[in-house]
């Protein structure tokens, strides 16, 4: 039986962990190699980089990070935040991610997509749909939530798994930092329209809404990042309680 | 002794390297490469395969003389090798990914898209999945069945002789995850992403 997946995702920043794990065991805490290691270890069933660095001149620090990762980390890697291209995408993956996801390029020229998944094969090209409710439906932000498109979200979610996209990550805008739980009628919705996997992000702020997320937003796979940090959670611990309410994950 | 990763563009490669290097440490020398005469000449290959079937196969057609240096290698030579993903898939005769396209044609049998039962089951089929051994597989030495492997496919592989399946995976049927005839091995699924029991795989094939 395939297993729901639990998915810590580190931010990077200039090479750097912005927010991390706080154990007291680390070397370098600020290293997201050594995190993302932790978390392999602990059984994270993948591992998610969202690199934030703002300067084009420190775009580069992500592919070492990456490079540095994937020498050390066996599960899957998956890289995101200011991917433009088939470039960018070209060189993540020599580096050794195994997926990319890419956000503002995909709303911007769809057709970005179409070729990267025609070139590399869908199962490395992730779509990260940033969503914001508006009214009755759900409208999607790009460049990290500050720009409204005004595109309806759920009928983008299809477009892009005609376009070729492997996965999508949703994100509720609404939920993301918040600690509130994952909107679950946006990754309902989305995932009844679409035949792909759906890896539900933002707003997770305990185990029940990991559990909420595949339960009633019918997600394959559930996104989280500052529960596992600071130690409030480790991925050990989510998988158990998920094991506990009968949702079969890999222990 | 040298194992062979096949670079033939067939998408991204660098988690197959890594985990064979890991893997290998200083005992195994891992090359990676498409010259033919280093192919001759390893102990061992790994055809690894991302995209699609066609892809795949376009690609290692590309590549002057790599079809027939394969043929040689594992039908003449007997030698062992190593299928991953779209890799495992090309010993098939024929595939029906984006069209109708010829396989290598190792192992009899088609390879052909997972029944989805009208939207019952996601494709592709992605994720840790568990693993049901059938017959004793020289690269499954210590793996215990039911074990997890990491999975990313929407296709599979359906041959004609069912002894040569030695595992399977529960995925709205029993999809064909591992194979072994003779000197012929091939996973559907990652091991190079499938942790530490994946790298024991890896492990078990370098060591034949």
């Amino acid at each position: 039986m395939l297993k729901n997946r639990i998915i810590p995702c580190l931010d990077v920043k200039n090479g750097r962990v912005v927010k991390g794990i706080n154990f007291v065991d680390l070397q370098d805490a600020g290293d997201p190699v050594e995190q993302a290691k932790i978390y392999s270890d602990g059984g994270a069933d993948e591992i998610c980089f969202l690199d934030i660095t703002a300067s084009n001149e420190n775009r580069d620090t992500i592919y070492d990070v990456v490079e540095r990762t994937s020498k050390k980390c066996f599960v899957p890697l998956t890289v995101g935040g200011g991917v433009r291209g088939i470039e960018d995408i070209n060189k993540l993956l020599n580096c050794g991610a195994d997926k990319v996801s890419i956000n503002t390029a995909a709303v911007q020229n769809p057709e970005v997509v179409l070729e990267s998944s025609k070139k590399f094969g869908s199962q490395c090209i992730v779509v990260a749909i940033d969503a914001k409710k508006n009214s009755d439906k759900w409208e999607i932000f790009t460049h990290g939530g500050r720009n409204n498109t005004g595109i309806d979200a759920v009928e983008f979610a299809k477009k892009m798994e005609d376009s070729g996209a492997g996965e999508l990550l949703v994100t509720s805008m609404d939920r993301d930092g918040t600690q509130v739980g994952y909107d679950i009628e946006l990754m309902t919705k989305i995932s009844s329209m679409v035949n792909i996997p759906v890896i539900a992000s933002g707003g997770v702020g305990n185990l029940d809404h990991l559990v909420d997320g595949i339960k009633l937003g019918n997600a394959s796979a559930v996104l989280a990042a500052s529960i596992f940090h600071y130690g409030k959670h480790s991925v050990k611990e989510a998988k158990e309680y998920l094991d506990s309410k009968g949702i079969p994950v890999r222990i | 002794m040298k194992v062979t990763i096949v670079d033939y563009n067939s998408g991204n490669i660098s988690s197959v390297i890594n985990s064979f290097k890991e893997v290998a440490k200083d005992k195994v020398n891992i090359e990676v490469t498409s010259d033919l005469n280093k192919i001759k000449s390893s102990d061992k290959v790994v055809l690894p395969g991302q995209g699609s079937f066609k892809s795949c196969i376009d690609a290692l057609n590309k590549i002057n003389g790599l079809v027939d240096t394969l043929n040689e290698f594992v039908i003449s030579n007997k030698k062992p090798l190593l299928g991953i993903c779209v890799g495992l898939q090309m010993f098939a005769d024929v595939g029906f990914e984006e069209t109708e396209t010829k396989g290598l044609g190792w192992i009899s049998g088609k390879v052909s898209k997972i029944d989805n039962q009208n939207g019952k089951y996601k494709l592709p089929h992605i994720g840790w999945n568990q693993i049901n051994i059938v017959k004793d597989s020289k690269i499954f030495k210590d793996i215990n069945n039911n074990s997890h492997m990491y999975f990313v496919h929407s296709y599979e592989f359906v041959p004609q002789d069912k002894n040569v399946i030695s595992a399977t995976t529960d995925y709205s049927s029993n999809i064909v995850c591992s194979v072994e005839k003779e000197n012929i091995f091939g996973t559907q699924f990652h091991p190079e992403k499938s942790d530490k029991t994946g790298l024991k795989i890896i492990n078990n094939f370098i060591s034949l």
